[in-house]
């Protein structure tokens, strides 16, 4: 598979995570892989920035963790989103829909606005 | 948390490897491919920490041990550093100290911004602190912006109860304690019905008084006290600590005075202060004031015409005397600590060269600048600190030494202390010392060229070196120059003023102030005869020569400037000259030892009931007639009656008003009349003003006593006070200029000394970093003096371009001492022709040991460092 790697912007990184860790608390290595495997390998987060990404939503209280067991009985960090967090998440994913909206629009402006 | 990251990591680099080794990867590879993925973990947490963003303070922690580390490892350098910071930041906090308690601290009143003076202003006499009664009460009474009090100097012998004792007093309204927000401690101030003439005589007593004579009542309520010979109630105490231009014993109405002056318009003798009554501007009651008083000048033109009033904030009015030498002190203290920071930045600055290496290497493994100036920074700042708290420590300590030395009246001196501002003061320069040395070396810091400054080993180019040490050393040499020139101006103008002539022999001459019993102070015959019984039995003392009274001293405080005319017809009021009277008895020139120029002096042949006579100096003959032998003119003196005076002498002039101000007062005129005219209805009044003066064979300090007993009096009640010799009178007069030099020589001295350092240390640097290019020369054919030569040519090119702009700084700085204090002469030649080549010899003094150094490099050793 030839995965096309878009370099994300920080504040989409933090969109990102703050959408996967929406629907149930998870750990940083799920999190890597969930980002992956739904957008279909074209985001590919280097991990190298997903743990500092993770620790600064954590301090500006977005995110909240917590050391649980998992399946395999090994402990590991797991984040879930404050209520602060889910109002963050809406915010930004309202603003990246506006965006996404007027880009789209502009670009559709040289086929004469067909769509 | 550390653990803990370390653990999230661990997990993520297992889940990682699991997976891996799932898809087919074998365990190594597996393990690779995972740490690969993640990124350096070390990179990791650091980036995890720094956006946890706590990070900081343990950094600080962490910069400030390492900054100790490294202090401990120099301990001479750090010593000296600390010494140089401790004595400057010392020094600069005392004066901001004696500065703040004085001219920036609020008086100690409710709303002292709201408290004001009202000066009276004339327009060719200028403005001038009195007013007179009249006038006072019909400004009180007409005012609606201002609520009006005044008040008076007055003095007198306390005979009951307790032993006898002059003290001092004051005359005050009834209005001033109220206006002032002072509430007295017991009792009750005074009330309306007792400030006027013929009220039931009533005082207040100063707290010191009321421990001393009648404690340890709690009431005072219905206690006597007799006061110059009258009898008063006393009604309330001042609080602990209270002062009205000084200490005084004893408060009372003055609406009460008997001062003969009370009811002449022309008698300005009380000073006002005012309250802004709400919601009333400084500008609106300047108007107010300017309409009253030119309502004044229409109803009584004889002696309101032309009158002006002004308004001023009180505590500018107090402090108005001090305020310029205080803040050029300021100043100059804050030149010379500019001057040790820049040397210690020198310092800091070789050091930092040489640890160039040390931060290419931190900077190679992974240190952002900001991190590696953040430590520069945090050393410097932590040694500023420590200097610093080591000088304010010291300055704490120096603060009452310094204000016990500073010459003649400091205002509210008695507030002096540091509080939060000087403690904020103090902290903030440090910091900002330790900033300004910090910051050069930081802005060196390595961040590219890292495999040069790792290779070269400390060593860097000696061009960008040189360019880098010279604006330091230049600019300690025009900071220098800058201070020597003030002190050598000083220094001139205190050798110039001490040589002037005071215009009277100052030596062996005693003044004492002298209160006669009030028991003879009934009728005027009384009074004269008393005066000269006390002049006969002064006159009996055997070291005594001659003696005599006089009411004002020169070099003393105290001046009676009166107004006089040459023709017989009045003048429009307050147009007329004035002159400095004094009223004498015959012996008083042989007292003194003032040349008599023309014609006679008094003699007791001058008498009440003989014609007026008065003699002028030459300033007024010249000034009025055009020449000095005016005897047998005659002048008009509206004070002393309509009748015409006689000139029946011409004396030298006296330099009434100190040597150094003299030259500069307005009033340089000056006449002298006879006691025994005095008109006896005024008699009462002068003697409680007139002053002995005694010449003496041998020291004068050595009859005090045996005078003091002499002059007793028959019920023992008469004191000498206040006594001075002419010669402490004339060194007082001069003790501002002479307290200015010898700081000024001080921080001058501290100034070469430093600059010399700042020389020597960086020329040394310099000429280690080149023993090789030394080296390449000697073995090109250069011998020893060309070397040194070198050297110091280098020396004295920074010492020139110093100078040089040290000139520019300094011509500044001249101006600014003459503006500020008195006496002061210009800058001339001479000053420069002395302080240009004393700081020249200093500098290339400093240059000669590393010339030295230079010039005995080996040059095979030197070749063979490269």
């Amino acid at each position: 598979m030839a995965a096309l790697k878009s370099d994300l912007p920080q504040g989409t990184l933090d969109l990102l995570i703050l959408k996967a860790v929406a629907v149930e608390p998870v750990h940083g290595y799920a999190i890597a892989q969930r980002l992956e495997q739904v957008s279909r390998g074209v985001v590919q987060v280097p991990e190298g920035s997903l743990y500092p990404a993770l620790h600064r939503l954590e301090n500006r209280g977005f995110l909240a963790a917590d050391w649980k067991k998992t399946e395999t009985g090994r402990e590991a960090k797991f984040y879930k989103l404050t209520r602060k967090g889910r109002k963050q998440l809406e915010t930004e994913a309202a603003s990246w829909q506006r965006l996404i909206e007027a880009v789209g629009l502009i670009l559709g402006m040289a086929d004469g606005g067909a769509q | 948390m550390e653990e803990q990251l370390e653990k999230e990591l661990r997990f993520h680099l297992d889940q990682r490897e699991s997976d891996l080794i799932a898809r087919g990867y074998s365990p190594a590879q597996a393990r690779r491919e995972a740490r690969v993925a993640l990124g350096g973990p070390e990179q990791v947490k650091e980036k995890c920490r720094d956006a946890r963003g706590t990070r900081w303070a343990e950094e600080l922690l962490q910069d400030t041990s390492y900054a100790l580390r490294t202090f401990r490892q120099k301990p001479g350098f750090v010593a000296v550093t600390l010494l140089i910071l401790a004595l400057g930041i010392g020094a600069t906090t005392v004066m901001f100290a004696v500065a703040n308690s004085v001219l920036l601290r609020p008086l100690p009143f409710p709303e002292p911004n709201r408290l004001v003076t009202l000066h009276g202003f004339i327009k060719d006499f200028g403005e001038f602190w009195g007013f007179s009664y009249p006038d006072f009460t019909d400004v009180k009474s007409k005012s609606r912006s201002l609520k009006i009090a005044g008040w008076t100097y007055s003095s007198g012998t306390i005979s009951a109860p307790g032993a006898p004792e002059h003290v001092e007093g004051r005359q005050i309204s009834a209005g001033l304690f109220p206006i002032l927000g002072v509430v007295p401690s017991c009792g009750r101030g005074f009330r309306l019905d007792e400030d006027r003439p013929g009220a039931v005589p009533v005082a207040i007593i100063s707290y010191d008084l009321w421990q001393r004579r009648f404690a340890p009542d709690r009431a005072v309520a219905g206690k006597k006290l007799i006061f110059d010979d009258r009898t008063f109630e006393v009604v309330g105490v001042a609080p602990p600590g209270f002062q009205l231009s000084g200490e005084a014993e004893v408060y009372t109405p003055l609406g009460q005075s008997l001062d003969p002056r009370m009811q002449n318009r022309e008698g300005r003798f009380i000073q006002v202060i005012a309250r802004l009554a709400a919601g009333v501007s400084l500008n609106q009651a300047q108007a107010e004031l300017t309409l009253i008083s030119r309502r004044l000048a229409e109803q009584y033109p004889k002696s309101d015409a032309g009158l002006g009033m002004r308004i001023h904030p009180l505590l500018q009015e107090l402090v108005s005397d001090v305020r310029g030498t205080l803040w050029l002190l300021v100043a100059a203290i804050g030149l010379v600590l500019l001057l040790a920071c820049v040397n210690i930045a020198s310092l800091f600055l070789t050091r930092a060269i040489s640890r160039e290496r040390e931060l290419a290497m931190r900077a190679a493994l992974g240190a952002s600048r900001s991190r590696l100036v953040r430590q520069c920074i945090t050393e410097s700042a932590v040694l500023g600190l420590c200097g610093g708290l080591l000088g304010i420590a010291g300055a704490a300590v120096s603060v009452h030494p310094f204000v016990a030395l500073w010459p003649g009246n400091l205002p509210r001196a008695e507030a002096i202390h540091i509080d939060w501002r000087v403690l904020c003061f103090g902290v903030g320069i440090s910091l900002l010392c330790g900033l300004l040395f910090g910051l050069t070396p930081a802005l060196r810091v390595p961040m590219h060229r890292l495999e040069e400054a790792l290779r070269a080993g400390g060593r860097s180019v000696t061009g960008s070196s040189r360019r880098l040490h010279s604006p330091f050393v230049v600019s300690e040499i025009a900071l220098a120059f800058v201070l020597l020139v003030s002190a050598g101006m000083l220094g001139r103008t205190l050798l110039a003023l001490s040589s002037l002539n005071p215009g009277f022999n100052a030596h062996n001459v005693l003044a004492a102030r002298f209160a006669l019993s009030p028991k003879v102070l009934g009728n005027p015959s009384q009074i004269r005869s008393a005066w000269r019984d006390v002049l006969d039995r002064a006159r009996r003392l055997p070291d005594v020569k001659f003696v005599a009274l006089a009411d004002i001293i020169p070099m003393r405080e105290g001046e009676n400037v009166m107004p006089y005319r040459t023709t017989p017809n009045p003048l429009p009021p307050n147009q007329e000259p004035t002159a400095l009277g004094s009223t004498v008895t015959p012996d008083y020139l042989k007292v003194m030892g003032v040349p008599l120029l023309e014609g006679r002096f008094f003699d007791d042949h001058d008498r009440e009931e003989s014609k007026p006579v008065v003699v002028v100096d030459e300033n007024l003959a010249r000034h009025v007639f055009g020449r000095t032998n005016v005897a047998g003119q005659h002048i008009w003196v509206s004070a002393m009656g309509g009748a015409p005076i006689e000139i029946v002498g011409v004396v030298g002039h006296v330099r009434h008003w100190g040597l150094a101000g003299d030259d500069q007062s307005p009033v340089r005129d000056q006449m002298y009349y006879p006691f025994a005219q005095v008109p006896p209805q005024l008699l009462h009044f002068f003697s409680s003003v007139m002053s002995i003066t005694v010449r003496t064979r041998s020291s004068p300090l050595t009859i005090v006593k045996a005078l003091q007993d002499q002059l007793r009096g028959a019920s023992g009640d008469q004191t000498l006070y206040e006594v001075r010799t002419m010669e402490q009178l004339v060194g007082a007069s001069l003790a501002r200029q002479r307290f200015l030099s010898l700081l000024f020589g001080i921080f001058a001295g501290l100034a070469l000394v430093l600059a010399s350092i700042g020389v020597y240390g960086v020329l040394a640097y310099l000429t280690g970093q080149r023993t090789s290019e030394i080296g390449v020369r000697m073995a090109m054919g250069a011998n020893v003096r060309d070397i040194m030569r070198l050297v110091l040519w280098h020396g004295l090119k920074m010492t020139i371009a110093g100078v040089s702009i040290g000139l520019v700084a300094a011509i500044g700085a001249a101006q600014a001492l003459q503006h500020l204090v008195e006496g002061m002469q210009p800058v001339n030649g001479a000053t420069f022709a002395i302080m240009i080549p004393l700081l020249t010899l200093a500098a290339l003094f400093a240059s000669f040991v590393p010339a030295r150094r230079a010039s005995r490099v080996d040059p095979v050793k030197a070749l063979r460092q490269e």
